[in-house]
C-alpha cells in the first residue's frame, strides 16, 4: 500500500475495484464503512454483488476481466472534462502524449459495452474521483489475477497519476495484501527474480553484495515462479519441491495438472497439518504455528510487527526456521541461529528498507518500511510530493478478451474468490466448529435466470465443466452475480481450481489468469 | 490550553478535552463501567461522576469539558456514595452468580462492586427473566446480564459498520438485540465478535470450550495470522492452550477484530496437528525420528544437485510464514543450493 490502513477512515472518496474488502480484509471493510459513515462517497467496481455494495454511492457491476476497459474510459472523462491535474502531470510524469492517443479509443459508451455497465455511471464514478484531494483506492486479486493483471495496476497508476491523486493523507494506491504475510514474503525475496529489499538476482553489484555477505558464489539466473516450477516439475526437469506452508493442491490453478506434477517430483512439506498437498508428499515436516514461536510479520501497509511466542508446539513440532537452519547446516553450510532475531538482525543488514528496524523498537509498535536508520521513524506514506522514481511512468494498456471467453462449449464465466468465514485453503478455518457452521460446505453462485433456463433450483447438485476438468458442486441461486456470470469460492480442495487455467499467465508477473474461467454447466439428473 | 486542577494536581491540557481525558493525562484514573475512546461518552448512568467546585450536580467525566480555572475531585465521600447508589441500582437488575459467572475477574460492574463495596442491589428488580440467545457459534448473548450500557449497539453499528444490535423495548425491559428481537443467527451478523470484545459484563460472551478463569490466563500480545490486515491481538493463554482472544489497540486495526481474529484460534491446539516427522515408505506415510527425516531431505538435496544442477530443485515459500523464515529459505535456496527457484504464493 502507498497509504496506511487507518488512512482510510478519513478518505473522502474511495474506490474498490476487484476487491470484496469486508470479506477478505474485513478490518479495512469496516474502515471503509466508518470512511462512508462520516460521509465518504464510496464506488465500487466488482462482477459481483459483494456487501460494499449497500454502502457505495456509485456500483459499477462490470463483466469479469473489464477492468482495464473501465479505467481507461474513466481517465478518457477526466481529460474530455478537463479534470485531470495539469501541474502534476507537467512535473511528474512522463509518456503522457502517446497516452492520451490510447485513451481517446475508450469512451464511456464504448467500455459501457464490454463491461456490461451505463455509461453514465462510468462519467459520474469519473467525476467522483477527481471531486477531492482525500481521494483513494483499493484493489485486491480481482484486478491483479488476470492475464492482464500487470496491465490493470498499470491503468490504475496512470488514474492516479493524471489526477495526482498520490502519495497525500488519506489518497493513493492500494494493493490489499490477501495473506498475513504476503507482503513480507516478498520484502524477504522469497520471489524467483529479487533478493530480500527488491534487489535484482541479475544485477551484478548486487550479486557481488550478497555474495560478500553470504560468503558464497551466486546463480545470476532468474528462478521459476509457483506455475512455472510446477510445469518444469510434471515435465520431469524439477526433481524435488520443497514446499512451506502452501497448499498448491487447493490454492494453484488446474488441480489435475499440479496433482500429476506433484506425483513426479520428490515433494517435501513442511506445514501444521496434513493437507491435500502433503498427502502426496515423500517426507512431511511438522511445523510450529504463529502462536508457537517469536518473529515478524509485514502487514499490508508495509508495517513490520511482532509475533510472539504464546504455546509450545505440539509434540516434536518445530518453528520453519529451526528446521531450514537445520537442514543448511547438515548441508554444510554453516547457519547459527539461536533465535529469530538472530536472522532478523541478518536481514537488517542486507536489507535498507529494514535497515533501521529492531525488535527492541517493534516492542513498542509496529514500524512502517522503508526505515532506513535507527532514528527513522519508518514510512507512513510513500510517493509524497513526487513519485519515488522521480518521474511516474503514464503507460497506455489496452483492454484485450480473455482467451477463455467467446467459446461456444464454454460459454459461461466462472470467477473465484473469498468468503469471509474461511481462509486460503481452509487448513487452519476447517478445524474450526463454528466457521464450519456458518461455511460447512462448497458452493456455486448462479443467477436466477440462468438457473431457470437450466432448471436448476437452489441445492440442487450441478455439474461444472472447463478445458480442464469437471467438478460437482451445491448451487446457490442468487443475484449476486450476472446472467453468464458463475462464482465459486476458492477455498474448497477439488472445487474452484479443477477448472481455472494454469496454463495461461500474465505475461509480466506470471500470475495465473484465476478470475476468468470459461465453464458449462449443467443440473446433475 | 486550558488549565485547571484535579485532585490538587495541575493539569494543562487542549481546549475541548473531558475530564475523564484530562485525569488520565495526569495519571489520575476515574473508574468507569464502560468507557471507551473510540466511542465518545459513557452512557447516562455510568460511574464516572465527578465532584467540580461551585456546582451541586456530580457531572460525568467522559461527556464534561474542562473550563479554565476548574477544581475537579474525582473520589471525594460523595463522589463514592453516588457510584454506589449507580452500582446498587444496577445490581438490582443484575444476577449475582459471580461464583459460576464466565466473566468473573474480567467484569467490571464486578471489579467496581469490589472497589466500592456494594454488596446489595438498591431497589427492586424490574426486569423479567428473558431467554438466552445462543444462536450464534462462536458468542451468546445473556439478557438477564446486560446492563443496557449500549456499548455493543455503538461497536456494531459505528466501528464494525454492521448494525445488527439494536435496543429492543418492551415494557420496563430494554435489552440488546438485532432489530425486533429477532435471534442473532438470523441477523446480518458477521460474528466479528467485536460486540463481545466491549461488553464489561458477562452478557456477552464467547463461547469457550475451555473452563477457565480470567485471572488464570497470561496475555501474550501478537499478530493475527488470517489476513493481511495485521490485526494486534492478545491471546490469553491457560495452560498452553489458547482459551481467548482479545483485540489490541494495533496501528491498523484500532481494536477492532473479524470473526477469523477472534474466534479462529482453534486449529492451534486441534488434534489433528502434525507431531512427528513422516517419511513416504512403500508408498505410505510413515512416522519417523527428526534424524531420520533431516538424512532423507538432506541426502535427497546433495545427490539431486549433483546429478542434475541446483536448478532441478525449487522451493515454495510460505506467505504465512515469518519474515525470518521467508529469508531463511530463500538463502537456503541461493546461498546453499545455489538456485534462484524461490517463489511463494503471492499470486494466488
Ligand atoms: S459480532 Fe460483530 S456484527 Fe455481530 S453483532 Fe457483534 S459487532 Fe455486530
Ligand atoms: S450486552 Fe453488554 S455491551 Fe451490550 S448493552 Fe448489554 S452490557 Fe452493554
Ligand atoms: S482479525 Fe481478521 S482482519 Fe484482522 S488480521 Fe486477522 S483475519 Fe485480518
Amino acid at each position: 500500500m502507498t497509504n496506511s490502513i487507518a488512512e482510510i477512515s478519513d478518505a473522502e472518496v474511495i474506490f474498490a475495484v476487484g476487491s470484496n474488502t469486508t470479506e477478505s480484509h474485513p478490518v479495512i471493510g469496516a474502515r471503509v464503512r466508518q470512511a462512508v459513515r462520516k460521509g465518504a462517497k464510496l464506488i465500487v467496481a466488482d462482477s459481483r454483488d459483494i456487501p460494499l455494495k449497500r454502502d457505495a454511492e456509485i456500483y459499477l457491476k462490470i463483466k469479469p476481466g473489464t477492468n482495464i476497459a473501465l479505467i481507461n474510459a474513466m481517465i478518457n472523462v477526466i481529460l474530455e472534462e478537463g479534470l485531470e491535474d495539469k501541474e502534476y502531470i507537467k512535473n511528474n510524469t512522463e509518456g503522457y502524449d502517446e497516452f492520451v492517443e490510447v485513451i481517446k479509443k475508450y469512451t464511456p459508451e464504448k467500455a459501457a459495452e464490454i463491461c456490461g455497465v451505463d455509461p453514465e455511471d462510468i462519467r459520474k464514478a469519473a467525476r467522483l474521483y477527481t471531486s477531492t484531494p482525500k481521494a483513494t483506492i483499493l484493489y485486491c486479486m480481482g484486478v491483479t489475477q488476470h492475464l492482464n493483471g500487470t496491465e490493470t495496476v498499470i491503468s490504475l497508476s496512470n488514474l492516479a497519476l493524471v489526477t495526482g491523486n498520490l502519495g497525500r493523507e488519506s489518497s493513493g494506491i492500494n494493493p490489499l495484501r490477501g495473506q498475513n504475510n504476503v507482503q513480507g514474503a516478498c520484502d524477504m525475496g522469497a520471489l524467483p527474480n529479487l533478493f530480500t529489499g527488491y534487489q535484482p538476482v541479475n544485477n551484478p553489484e548486487v550479486i557481488q553484495k550478497f555474495e560478500k555477505a553470504w560468503g558464497v558464489k551466486l546463480n545470476n539466473k532468474v528462478g521459476l515462479t509457483v506455475p512455472e516450477a510446477m510445469h518444469k516439475a510434471e515435465q520431469g526437469e524439477v526433481k524435488v519441491l520443497y514446499i512451506f506452508g502452501e497448499n498448491p493442491m487447493v490454492s494453484d490453478p488446474d488441480t489435475g495438472h499440479v496433482e500429476k506434477a506433484l506425483k513426479k517430483a520428490f515433494v517435501i512439506v513442511q506445514d501444521l497439518f496434513l493437507t491435500e498437498t502433503a498427502e502426496l508428499a515423500d517426507v512431511v515436516l511438522p511445523a510450529a504455528c504463529f502462536a508457537e514461536k517469536d518473529g515478524t510479520f509485514t502487514n499490508t501497509e508495509r508495517r513490520v510487527q511482532r509475533v510472539r511466542k504464546a504455546v509450545e508446539p505440539p509434540g516434536e513440532a518445530k518453528a520453519d526456521w529451526e528446521i531450514i537452519a537445520e537442514i543448511m547446516n547438515r548441508l554444510g553450510y554453516e547457519a547459527k541461529y539461536n533465535s529469530a532475531e538472530d536472522i532478523f538482525n541478518e536481514i537488517r543488514t542486507v536489507t535498507p528498507q529494514y535497515a533501521g528496524i529492531t525488535y527492541k523498537r517493534l516492542d513498542k509498535e509496529g514500524i512502517q518500511w522503508p526505515c532506513p536508520t535507527e532514528d527513522h521513524p519508518g514510512t507512513k506514506i510513500l510517493h509524497v510530493g513526487k513519485p519515488t522514481r522521480g518521474k511516474g511512468l503514464i503507460k497506455p494498456v489496452e483492454y484485450e478478451e480473455s482467451p477463455e471467453l467467446g467459446s461456444e462449449e464454454y460459454p459461461l464465466i466462472l470467477t473465484t474468490g473469498r468468503i469471509l468465514y474461511h481462509y486460503h485453503t481452509r487448513t487452519m478455518t476447517a478445524r474450526i466448529e463454528g466457521i464450519n457452521k456458518l461455511a460447512p460446505e462448497n458452493y456455486i453462485e448462479i443467477n436466477p435466470k440462468l438457473a431457470a433456463a437450466k432448471g436448476i433450483k437452489d441445492g440442487d447438485m450441478v455439474k461444472v465443466t472447463s478445458r480442464r476438468g469437471e467438478i460437482t458442486i451445491k448451487a446457490r441461486v442468487t443475484d449476486r452475480v450476472a446472467e453468464n456470470v458463475v462464482f465459486i469460492p476458492f477455498h474448497w480442495g477439488y472445487g474452484a481450481n479443477v477448472l481455472t487455467n494454469g496454463e495461461l499467465l500474465d505475461k509480466y508477473c506470471k500470475i495465473p489468469g484465476l478470475k476468468v474461467t470459461g465453464v458449462r454447466l449443467e443440473k446433475l439428473a | 490550553m486550558i488549565n485547571l486542577k484535579i485532585d490538587g494536581r495541575d493539569v494543562c491540557v487542549p481546549e475541548g478535552t473531558t475530564i475523564l481525558e484530562a485525569a488520565e493525562t495526569a495519571g489520575i484514573n476515574i473508574p468507569t463501567l464502560t468507557y471507551d475512546p473510540r466511542l465518545g461518552p459513557c452512557g447516562d448512568w455510568d460511574v464516572c461522576v465527578v465532584e467540580v467546585e461551585g456546582r451541586l450536580d456530580f457531572p460525568k467525566a467522559s461527556s464534561t469539558v474542562v473550563e479554565e480555572g476548574m477544581v475537579v475531585r474525582t473520589e471525594t465521600p460523595a463522589v463514592v456514595n453516588v457510584r454506589k447508589a449507580i452500582l446498587g441500582r444496577i445490581l438490582a437488575n443484575h444476577p449475582l452468580d459471580c461464583l459460576t459467572c464466565p466473566k468473573s475477574g474480567a467484569c467490571k460492574l464486578q471489579e467496581l462492586c469490589f472497589k466500592y463495596d456494594v454488596k446489595e442491589a438498591t431497589g427492586v428488580k424490574t426486569r423479567e427473566e428473558r431467554p438466552i440467545d445462543d444462536t450464534n457459534p462462536f458468542y451468546y448473548s445473556d439478557p438477564n446480564k446486560c446492563i443496557s450500557c449500549g456499548k455493543c449497539v455503538e461497536v456494531c453499528a459505528k466501528l464494525q459498520c454492521a448494525k445488527v444490535l439494536s435496543f429492543v423495548e418492551k415494557g420496563p425491559h430494554k435489552y440488546v438485540s438485532p432489530p425486533f428481537g429477532t435471534a442473532i443467527a438470523q441477523s446480518e451478523c458477521v460474528s466479528c465478535g467485536n460486540c463481545v470484545s466491549v461488553c464489561p459484563v458477562g452478557a456477552l460472551m464467547p463461547k469457550s470450550k475451555e473452563v477457565f478463569r480470567y485471572w488464570e490466563t497470561e496475555p501474550v500480545r501478537t499478530t493475527c495470522s488470517y489476513c493481511g490486515v495485521g490485526c494486534q491481538m492478545d491471546v490469553l493463554v491457560k495452560d498452553n492452550k489458547i482459551v481467548d482472544v482479545r483485540p489490541a489497540d494495533g496501528p491498523a486495526n484500532g481494536g477492532l477484530l473479524c470473526v477469523k481474529g477472534k474466534f479462529a484460534y482453534g486449529f492451534v491446539n486441534h488434534p489433528d496437528r502434525l507431531k512427528k516427522p513422516l517419511v513416504r515408505k512403500n508408498g505410505k506415510l510413515e512416522e519417523v525420528t527428526w534424524e531420520e527425516a533431516f538424512d532423507v531431505v538432506v541426502s535427497k538435496l546433495k545427490e539431486t544437485k549433483e546429478q542434475y544442477g541446483p536448478d532441478s530443485i525449487a522451493a515454495f515459500s510460505s506467505a504465512r510464514a515469518l519474515n525470518e523464515e521467508n529469508y531463511l529459505m530463500a538463502k537456503l535456496m541461493r546461498a546453499v543450493i545455489g538456485t534462484n527457484n524461490i517463489d511463494h504464493c503471492a499470486r494466488l
